[in-house]
């Protein structure tokens, strides 16, 4: 129990988080909040904004490739708006996203704690979020306009160029250290928080990939950190780094920036791959298949991701030698992958399956990151990435693993959690229209890329030959049809929680872990008494349907 | 799962050590990396010119590189013997220490200033034409050296500013035998910018 | 509650850490008295060694890595494993071009 008495509400119960009245109240109840939950809140309402203006980014280069030529935009402009669509998706959205929303708000319920280890460090990461954001933005309106780097800011023309590379970097070095923060919070809270008879292996699986982000989050974004930070250096002091005209090695740049940036990937759908093994027992109503191999292979992608990033640079003038390692290590990271997606399906043959929304988004993320994670897999045979290295299938394979992977399961965690989160219910067929708009959009968006990208189209071009139209024009339609089904979902979610049905309910979907135990929406240090853990998750009879009336604390 | 409610827990403020002392290892870990890329960046280009490097460290000064390495390897000395004076309850002689550490501390930066001036009054800076006109790897060595050292700079200064605050704790009553964790922590840091300075040393001022 | 104060652990003697520092002057004596000899290829290798040595009495003793839990110890080898790897795979590329 917290050391200040909890004023009750007027039935004698203790309020939730969202009503709790701390040393500050109003806005800055929030802003000022340690508490993990509102925290996550925080970070979702910056991390979701930063996702539909990354999306507009996104919405408007489609618009200008539907056709040939100049159609809305210079080449430069293009530029600029792929260099920002990207930076946006993957600093503000992807890599943040589900560790700073849901592992924010979950991982210490999940472990049966009252917040994470530093909560203080906790909001202060959640500043430099912000922070970060504020420089990208400030990147787009100063003087000399958005970077036009592409998100690689590749040497030498990110030394070169004329535009503000400077706020792009210093963006991505604040939001860099946030994550390691972040990263540091969970590891800690891990080791030292779990709730008394909580052991490794009776730990959720989400847990454990929380776990292995984080590890990753710590060790391999600084070198992100000093790569970007050396860059900003060559540029306003004239350093000689890795300028080739002072002497440097640009592949050098490369390495150290993939160095971090593959094991980035990582970081964005570990925590996804983590969630999938929660919803699918769920509404599969059968225990995990092969609990202990998916918690390895959280340790072991972390392990193996950290060894294959020279992938992306086999026609940037590496050594044969370096090529054929990282070709070897980079089939081998694909095996733990592999197990995950085997165990999953294994969990739900012979399943009683509810196609709930959350369920829904979590079988299009099997499907859809079977396709991102094979076209990866060709990537890695050194003769053909050496055609397929900066075309539109590159495009397309990633994101079909951030999008269709990550992205998705944020979807499904934004259904599943909600209700719990907040303590209200979106429409549920609205939800389910709206995911097959974003299905059907995604694919027709996203394959054909994959398509001219084997024929030829190169990435990052504003231009294209006739010969490829047809597929942009497919792939611009599919995103308007993905756009459609982003804003009934957003429209669902937001009309929810203005003012949809109000849910009390412990545990509407029958899940085993502890968040469904506690009060919805949880109250300020989420258990009344730390639980005694003596059993592991995860124990469904098999098929036996959610009976919420046994379930209460 | 089943859960088991247990008694109420009592009402106290929560306190975790040794997991303060987890969350500061990692963050040390982070700096160590931060660093683990330049020096990274440095084999690959000593590697590339090794003859050139050979050539650019004979303009560093061996004697002050030495110095400045005992005047580092004393304040970790004085570092850790603050937190022994403070868990024998001896609060004046842990601040005695600590002030110590950052006297040593300011001894070093004093020494890189004259060091760097040195080398700018003779036209060796980034972006100078001195440099420029030297081989490429000549160049790089200065970069390298600038910027590792800067930063190495950059984080004694910031250890400073930490062992002054600790100063302040401990004066106060902040930290006390019993409660240390923050001097130890500050401890980690002071350390971790010391061992960075110890691969620094041979690899920038012995390599001739 | 397990006791989470450090209390006990973590604390030597005033004498263990002066005579670390004792042996850290030392080899920092040997390091450059040996920078002054010609060894050719070896001069690299043995200042990493002799760094190392100092780094690693700095690790164990003055940041009392010798008495903490063995977590600790692990973390401390994951970490360095890392940027071994990442070292090594990176001359992997580069000692072959």
């Amino acid at each position: 129990m917290s050391a200040d008495a909890v004023t009750l509400d007027s039935n004698g119960k203790e309020p939730s988080y969202l009503n709790y009245k701390g040393k500050y109240s109003g806005i800055r109840g929030w802003i000022f909040s340690t508490d993990h939950k509102r925290i996550g809140i925080l970070y979702m309402i910056g991390i979701l904004t930063f996702f539909i203006a990354g999306a507009i980014f996104g919405f408007l280069m489609r618009l200008e490739l539907i056709s040939p030529g100049e159609t809305i935009m210079s080449a430069q402009t293009y530029n600029r708006f792929f260099t920002l669509h990207g930076v946006i998706m993957i600093f503000l959205f992807i890599i943040p996203g589900i560790p700073a929303i849901f592992g924010n708000f979950f991982l210490p319920i999940l472990i049966g704690a009252k917040d994470v280890a530093f909560p203080r460090l906790n909001l202060f990461s959640w500043y430099l979020y912000l922070t970060g954001g504020i420089l990208a933005l400030l990147s787009i309106v100063m003087p000399g306009g958005p970077a036009d780097t592409g998100w690689t800011f590749y040497i030498p023309y990110s030394v070169r160029t004329d535009t503000n590379v400077i706020f792009s970097l210093s963006a991505a070095f604040v939001l860099g250290f946030s994550s390691i923060l972040t990263g540091l919070n969970f590891v800690t809270t891990v080791h030292r928080l779990r709730a008394p008879g909580m052991t490794w292996f009776k730990m959720p699986l989400s847990v454990w990939s929380f776990y292995a982000t984080a590890w990753v989050q710590v060790l391999a974004t600084p070198i992100i950190g000093i790569t970007l930070l050396l860059v900003a250096i060559e540029r306003v002091l004239h350093v000689g780094i890795f300028d080739p005209s002072l002497g440097g090695d640009p592949v050098l740049y490369q390495h150290l920036f993939w160095i971090y940036s593959h094991p980035a990937v990582y970081i964005m759908i570990l925590p996804a791959m983590g969630i999938v093994s929660e919803i699918i027992p769920v509404f599969a109503r059968r225990t995990i298949f092969g609990y202990k191999f998916i918690a390895f292979s959280s340790i072991a992608i972390a392990l193996f991701g950290s060894l294959v990033w020279a992938h992306h640079m086999f026609t940037a003038g590496m050594s044969d030698a370096g090529q054929f390692i990282f070709s070897l290590l980079t089939m081998i990271v694909a095996i733990p992958s592999a197990i995950k997606v085997f165990n999953w399906v294994a969990t739900l043959y012979k399943g009683s399956i509810d196609l709930a929304t959350p369920m829904l988004y979590t079988l299009a993320f099997i499907f859809l990151f079977t396709i991102g994670g094979l076209t990866g897999v060709m990537q890695g045979v050194i003769s053909i990435d050496i055609q397929l290295h900066d075309t539109a299938f590159i495009v397309g394979h990633f994101h079909y693993v951030m999008f269709g992977g990550t992205g998705f399961v944020l979807f499904a965690a934004l259904h599943y959690w909600m209700p719990k989160m907040f303590g209200k219910m979106y429409n549920r067929k609205l939800a389910k229209i709206a995911f097959w708009f974003v299905f059907v959009g995604f694919n027709f968006l996203y394959f054909p890329m994959l398509v001219m990208g084997w024929l030829g189209m190169p990435r990052r071009y504003y231009d294209y030959l006739p010969e490829f139209h047809p597929y942009h024009l497919t792939s611009t339609i599919g995103s308007w049809i993905l756009i459609t089904g982003l804003i009934l979902m957003f429209y669902n979610l937001l009309k929810a929680l203005k003012s949809g049905p109000i849910v009390t309910e412990k545990n509407i979907w029958g899940g085993e872990t502890l968040e469904w135990q506690i009060d919805t929406p949880p109250i300020h240090e989420n258990f009344k008494e730390i639980p005694l853990i003596e059993e592991s998750p995860y124990q469904y009879k098999d098929n036996e349907l959610p009976v919420e009336k046994e379930k209460t604390i | 799962m089943s859960i088991n409610t247990q008694a109420p827990a009592e009402v106290h403020i929560h306190r975790d050590d040794i997991g303060a002392r987890m969350g500061m290892w990692l963050f040390v870990f982070t700096e160590l990396i931060l660093f683990g890329g330049m020096f990274i960046i440095y084999s690959v280009y000593r590697y590339a010119h090794p003859a050139d490097f050979h050539l650019a460290a004979t303009e560093l000064n061996t004697i002050i590189g030495t110095f400045n390495t005992i005047i580092l390897l004393t304040s970790s000395l004085t570092m850790a013997l603050s937190i022994t004076a403070i868990q024998n309850n001896n609060r004046s002689l842990s601040l005695l220490f600590q002030f110590l550490t950052i006297l040593l501390a300011l001894f070093f930066m004093v020494n890189k200033y004259f060091e760097w001036m040195a080398k700018i009054n003779h036209g060796l800076f980034p972006g100078s034409d001195e440099l420029l006109s030297k081989s490429a790897g000549e160049i790089l060595f200065f970069g390298l050296y600038y910027v590792m050292t800067g930063l190495h700079g950059v984080h004694v200064l910031i250890g400073m500013v930490l062992i002054a605050v600790m100063y302040r704790f401990t004066s106060r009553g902040i930290i006390t035998h019993d409660n240390y964790v923050k001097l130890e922590n500050t401890g980690l840091y002071w350390h971790l910018v010391d061992i960075i300075w110890i691969f620094l040393f041979p690899l920038f001022y012995l390599i001739t | 509650m397990e006791n989470n104060n450090s209390h006990s652990q973590n604390s030597h003697s005033y004498g263990i850490y002066i005579l670390v520092w004792l042996a850290l002057i030392a080899l920092t004596t040997v390091t450059v008295t040996v920078s002054g000899m010609d060894l050719r290829s070896l001069t690299v290798t043995v200042a990493l060694v002799i760094a190392s040595i100092k780094a690693y009495l700095v690790l164990i003793i003055f940041m009392h890595l010798r008495s903490e839990a063995k977590t600790f110890k692990v973390f401390v080898l994951v970490a360095l494993l890392f940027l071994l790897v990442s070292f090594i795979l990176l001359f992997a590329d580069y000692s072959f071009q």
